[in-house]
C-alpha cells in the first residue's frame, strides 16, 4: 500500500534533471554574485565559450567523449547493482595499455594500431577492474572500498612505471615520448577534411565516434541481449536472480569488467587522440564525474550523451570565463561544476518529494473535476 | 453492555487517500465502540491497512477526519497516536531482538539519561498489566529466545504500558499455530472485559467470526458494511469482500498417487551459525498427488524449499528424482528446472519476481535460456511479448499487459504471473510455497483450481503453506514439520486440533 506516486516519464527524465540543474546554477549565480560578478554575463560567457564557436563545440564534444565513456562505465556497473567508482584507476591504467601499444608497434600500418589500441584499452581497465570485481563476486567485499582503493595504487603504480621505465632516457618529465604520427588516432577535423567538411580545429578526434558506436553498442547490451537481462535481474533483485539460476559470481564479474572496459576507452581519446603521449594525471576527475553523468543520464546511452555534452559545456565553457573574467578563477570554475555533480548524483532525489506531491493533487484535481 | 453515554472510541469520517492514481480509501466513514473488538475485513489491497496506518500516523488522509473519545484530532505521526491512546501491533513485530523484553518494554519512552528508574516503573507496571490481563512473559527473557506467540504478546504488553485504550491488531494470527491463536483470541477477550477497545484487521473469516462483536468490511477502498457478527455468516461476508458469489469449498475428486516422482532422503541442513534447519527428512512425492507441508512459519520449510529448488546445497542426504540421484551440480536452480521442476517461491516479490521490469520479461525469468526466446545472445522481444500475452490470459493475469511493470499489478496477479510462468512450462513437479499469501479470494479460487488441475493431469506437486485450511483442502497427503523434522503425517481429514498439536511439536504418542 505504500507504492510511492507513478510519475510521467517526462518528468522522471525531463523535469527532475531539469530542477537540480536550475538549483546549481541557482547557487552558482548567488555565489557570482558575492563576489560581485554578474552572474548572467558568466553564463552568456560559458555558452559562448562552449557552443557559439566551431572551436568551441569541438572542444565540448572533446570532453564529452570522455565523459560518454566513463558514463557509460559507470552506468553498466549500475544495471547489474554494483557501484563502481574506480572509473578514474580503470582509465588511468588502460591508459599505460594504449600507450604501450602506440610505443611498441608504431611501424605497423595505423588501422590495425588503432584496433590494437582499443583491445588494449579494453583489456587494460578491465584487468584493472578484475580484482575488485573477483573480491567483490567471491569473497563479499564491497567494490565501493575495494574500487577506489584501486585508483590509489593505480595513481602509485602508473608514477612508478613513468618516472623509472617509461619515460624517455635522459628526460625529466614524468611521461612517455610522444607517439609516432601513425600512432595517433586522427583528429576528426583532420580526418573528414578529404570529404570536403571544413572543420575547425580542436582536439576533438575519432574516439568521439567509437564513443557513439559505444552507446549504441550498451543499447543492445543492456534492453536487447540475454546477458542484459540478467545483469538487469542481478541488479534489479538479486534475489531473483539466484531464484532464477543465473551465475550470480560470474555476472559480478561480467559487470565489472565491462565497466572497466568501458572506463577504459577515455584513454584513447586522451591519451591516444589528443595528448599523444601518456602523461600524469590525465584523468584528471572524469571517472568521478561519469557517476553524475551516468545518474543524471538514468543510466541510459541517450540521457549519458545528453548529461555529458552537458558537463561538456561546463568543462569548455567554463574554461573559457575563467580566462576572460579574471576575478573568477579556474577553482570557482570547479565549485560550479561540483554543485552540479552534486545537484545531479547526490541530491538526485532532493526535489522528488515535492514532485510526487505535485503529481498527486494534479491527479486529484482532475479526478475531482472528472466527477 | 451499556456504552450508550459514552462517545465512540474511534471515529472516522469521510476518510480519502490517493497514492499516484490508487484511491487507496474511499470516503470511509468508520464508529468503533468502546470496549468492543471490532473487526476490519477486505481482501489484499482493500485499503484496511491504509486505513489503519492513517488512524495510527502513518499517513495523512487526504480529506476527511478523525475523532478519538468524540474529540476532533489531527494525527500527524505514531507518537501523538500513542499519546491519543491508539497502540499499534503489527504484522511484522517491531521489537530488537537481542533486547530483553523490558528494554523493548521501555523502548522510545525511556524518560530520561538513566534508565534504572524507567526499568524499575516498567517492572512495576509488568506486573500489574501480568495480573490485569494474564499477559505472562518472563521480563528479562531476550526477544529473540522468546517463541513467536510470547513476541507478540510482548508487542501487545508494550501498546498497554504506553497507555493505549484503542488496540490496533494487524493480521495478528499470520505466524501462530492455532493453539497460538487461541491463546492470542482468550487475551483480546480479556482486554475487551476490562474496557479496552480493539480493532482487528484480518482476512480470515474464522476468526472474525469466533472472536469479533462488530465487523467491517472493505472493498476497493471502500467501507461496504459495518455487521453485527452474530447474525451474519461467513458466506455472506465472502461474498461482500469479494463482490460476487464466491465458492469457498473447493471440488476435488479423489485421485490415486502414481509412482514415486521425488524421493527424499535423510536430508540435512546445517546453516553457516551451525543451527539445524532440516533433520533427517524423509518423504516421497508422487506422480499425480499434492503433497501438503504444514506448520507454522520457520520450522524448516523455507530451507527446504529452497533445498529442492536447487537454491540451497542440504549438508547431508540423498534427493533422487525419478529415482535417480541427484549430484551436487544437478542440484542448481538451472538444472532443476531443466529436469522439469518448476519452483514457485513463498516471496513472490524478493525471489519469484523483478518489481521494476515488466511482464513480460518476469514472465521469462529463469527460462531466459529457452530457445523460443532468443536468437544467439540476442532476446527476441516480439516473441517473449507474444508469449508473455498467451500466458497472461490462460491465467486470467489483469491487466493482461505485458508491458506494465511487475509492481503495478496486484499482489494475486503478481502471483498468477508466477504461476502462469512455472505451469504454462508444464512441469513434472512443482514445489510451490505459499501459493495464495496476500491474495485475494478470487484469485485463491482460481489458483486453487489450476494446481488440482495440475494435479490431475497426473504431475508432482510438493505444497508448502502455513495456512492450515489451504493444507487441508488441496493436499492429498499431509506431512506436518516441526523444528526442522517430520513431527507426523496425516490424511487431510484429520481433525484441525490434531494437526495443530503436531504443528506445535507435541507428538500424537505424547498427546494421547
Amino acid at each position: 500500500m505504500s507504492a510511492r506516486a507513478e510519475l510521467p516519464w517526462w518528468a522522471n527524465l525531463l523535469l527532475i534533471p531539469f530542477l537540480n540543474l536550475a538549483a546549481a546554477f541557482a547557487i552558482s549565480a548567488l555565489i557570482l554574485a558575492t563576489i560581485g560578478e554578474d552572474p548572467f554575463q558568466a553564463a552568456a560567457i560559458i555558452l559562448r565559450g562552449a557552443l557559439f564557436s566551431g572551436e568551441g563545440i569541438g572542444y565540448t564534444l572533446f570532453y564529452a567523449t570522455n565523459f560518454i565513456f566513463t558514463g557509460l562505465a559507470f552506468a553498466v556497473a549500475f544495471h547489474a547493482g554494483l557501484f563502481n567508482i574506480g572509473a578514474e584507476g580503470q582509465a588511468y591504467v588502460a591508459g599505460l595499455g594504449v600507450a604501450l601499444v602506440c610505443l611498441s608497434f608504431d611501424s605497423l600500418p595505423s588501422p590495425l594500431i588503432v584496433l590494437m589500441s582499443i583491445a588494449a584499452a579494453a583489456l587494460f581497465g578491465a584487468a584493472w577492474a578484475l580484482i575488485p570485481a573477483y573480491l567483490q563476486a567471491r569473497r563479499g567485499s564491497h567494490v565501493v572500498i575495494t574500487t577506489i582503493m584501486f585508483n590509489f595504487i593505480a595513481a602509485a603504480l602508473v608514477v612508478y612505471l613513468l618516472v623509472n621505465h617509461l619515460s624517455p632516457p635522459g628526460s625529466m618529465q614524468p611521461e612517455t615520448r610522444t607517439f609516432a604520427e601513425n600512432a595517433r588516432l586522427p583528429f576528426l577535423h583532420v580526418a573528414l577534411a578529404p570529404l570536403g567538411l571544413d572543420l575547425p580545429s580542436s582536439p576533438l578526434n575519432l574516439s568521439f565516434i567509437w564513443a557513439l558506436v559505444c552507446c549504441l553498442f550498451f543499447y543492445v547490451l543492456i534492453w536487447r541481449s540475454r546477458l542484459g537481462f540478467e545483469l538487469r535481474t542481478l541488479g534489479a533483485n538479486p534475489n531473483a536472480a539466484l531464484y532464477s539460476g543465473m551465475p550470480v559470481a560470474r555476472l559480478t564479474i561480467i559487470a565489472m569488467l565491462l565497466s572497466g572496459a568501458f572506463a577504459g576507452f577515455m584513454a584513447l581519446n586522451e591519451i591516444m587522440g589528443s595528448q599523444h603521449r601518456m602523461i600524469l594525471d590525465y584523468t584528471s576527475g572524469y571517472g568521478f564525474v561519469g557517476i553524475a553523468v551516468a545518474l543524471m543520464g538514468r543510466a541510459h546511452p541517450i540521457g549519458i550523451i545528453f548529461a555529458a555534452v552537458l558537463f561538456g559545456v561546463l568543462y569548455q565553457g567554463g574554461a573559457e570565463l575563467a580566462f576572460e573574467r579574471p576575478n573568477i578563477t579556474r577553482d570557482m570554475v570547479v565549485l560550479i561544476q561540483g554543485l552540479v555533480i552534486m545537484m545531479a548524483g547526490g541530491l538526485e532525489h532532493m526535489f522528488r518529494p515535492q514532485i510526487d506531491r505535485l503529481f498527486a493533487m494534479r491527479r486529484r484535481k482532475a479526478l475531482a473535476a472528472v466527477g | 453492555m451499556t456504552h450508550e453515554k459514552r462517545p465512540a472510541a474511534i471515529e472516522l469520517r469521510g476518510i480519502d487517500k490517493h497514492f499516484g492514481a490508487v484511491h487507496a480509501n474511499k470516503d470511509v466513514s468508520l464508529t468503533i465502540e468502546p470496549g468492543t473488538i471490532h473487526g476490519l475485513i477486505g481482501e489484499n489491497g482493500a485499503g484496511k491497512s491504509t486505513l489503519m496506518s492513517i488512524l495510527y500516523g502513518f499517513y495523512q488522509a487526504d480529506r476527511g477526519s478523525i475523532l478519538v473519545d468524540g474529540k476532533e484530532v489531527q494525527i500527524r505521526s505514531p507518537a501523538q497516536a500513542i499519546a491519543l491512546g491508539i497502540g499499534m501491533v503489527h504484522q511484522h513485530f517491531m521489537l530488537v531482538e537481542n533486547f530483553t523484553v523490558l528494554e523493548n518494554l521501555v523502548l522510545g519512552a525511556e524518560g530520561g539519561a538513566v534508565l534504572n528508574r524507567c526499568f524499575a516503573s516498567a517492572r512495576m507496571s509488568l506486573d500489574t498489566l501480568k495480573r490485569e490481563y494474564g499477559l505472562n512473559v518472563p521480563a528479562n527473557a531476550l526477544i529473540s529466545d522468546l517463541p513467536v506467540g510470547l513476541q507478540q504478546r510482548v508487542e501487545i504488553l508494550k501498546a498497554l504500558y504506553r497507555g493505549a485504550e484503542v488496540l490496533i491488531l494487524d493480521e495478528p494470527t499470520g505466524v501462530l499455530t492455532p493453539g497460538e491463536a487461541g491463546h492470542l483470541f482468550v487475551v483480546l477477550r480479556k482486554l475487551k472485559e476490562q474496557g479496552k477497545t480493539i480493532l482487528l484487521i484480518t482476512h480470515k473469516l474464522r476468526e472474525i467470526m469466533a472472536v469479533t462483536d462488530v465487523v467491517s468490511v472493505m472493498r476497493k477502498g471502500a467501507l461496504i458494511d459495518t455487521l453485527e457478527t452474530h447474525s451474519t455468516t461467513p458466506a455472506r461476508l465472502a461474498e461482500l469482500m469479494v463482490g460476487r458469489n464466491v465458492n469457498l469449498k473447493l471440488a476435488k475428486a479423489k485421485r490415486a498417487a502414481g509412482a514415486p516422482l521425488l524421493e527424499v532422503r535423510d536430508l540435512s541442513l546445517v546453516d553457516p551459525s551451525g543451527v539445524a534447519r532440516l533433520k533427517a527428512l524423509n518423504f516421497i512425492v508422487h506422480e499425480g498427488e499434492i503433497l501438503g507441508l504444514a506448520g507454522v512459519a520457520g520450522n524448516g520449510q523455507s530451507e527446504l524449499l529452497e533445498v529442492l529448488s536447487g537454491m540451497r546445497r542440504p549438508t547431508s542426504g540423498e534427493i533422487l528424482l525419478r529415482g535417480k540421484p541427484l549430484s551436487d551440480a544437478d542440484l542448481n536452480p538451472r538444472s532443476m528446472r531443466m529436469s522439469s521442476v518448476a519452483h514457485v517461491p513463498e516471496d513472490r516479490q524478493r525471489l519469484g519476481l523483478v518489481m521494476s521490469f515488466p511482464a513480460s520479461e518476469n514472465a521469462i525469468l529463469g527460462y531466459h535460456d529457452d530457445k523460443v526466446y532468443a536468437n544467439g545472445v540476442l532476446l527476441d522481444r516480439a516473441a517473449i511479448i507474444a508469449d508473455a500475452r498467451v500466458k497472461m490470459r490462460n491465467f486470467d493475469v489483469r491487466p493482461p499487459e505485458p508491458l506494465l511493470r511487475a509492481s503495478l499489478f496486484s499482489g494475486g496477479n503478481q502471483q498468477k504471473l508466477i504461476l502462469a510462468r512455472e505451469i504454462e512450462h508444464d512441469p513434472d513437479l512443482l514445489i510451490i510455497g505459499q501459493p495464495t499469501r496476500g491474495v485475494d479470494i478470487g484469485a485463491i479460487e482460481f489458483i486453487h483450481r489450476r494446481l488440482v488441475e495440475l494435479r490431475d493431469r497426473g504431475k508432482a506437486i510438493l505444497l508448502i503453506s502455513v495456512e492450515l485450511d489451504e493444507i487441508r483442502s488441496l493436499s492429498d497427503r499431509i506431512l506436518v514439520m516441526f523444528d526442522g523434522a517430520i513431527a507426523g503425517e496425516c490424511s487431510p481429514d484429520t481433525p484441525e486440533t490434531e494437526i495443530g498439536l503436531l504443528m506445535a511439536g507435541i507428538s500424537r504418542e505424547k498427546a494421547a
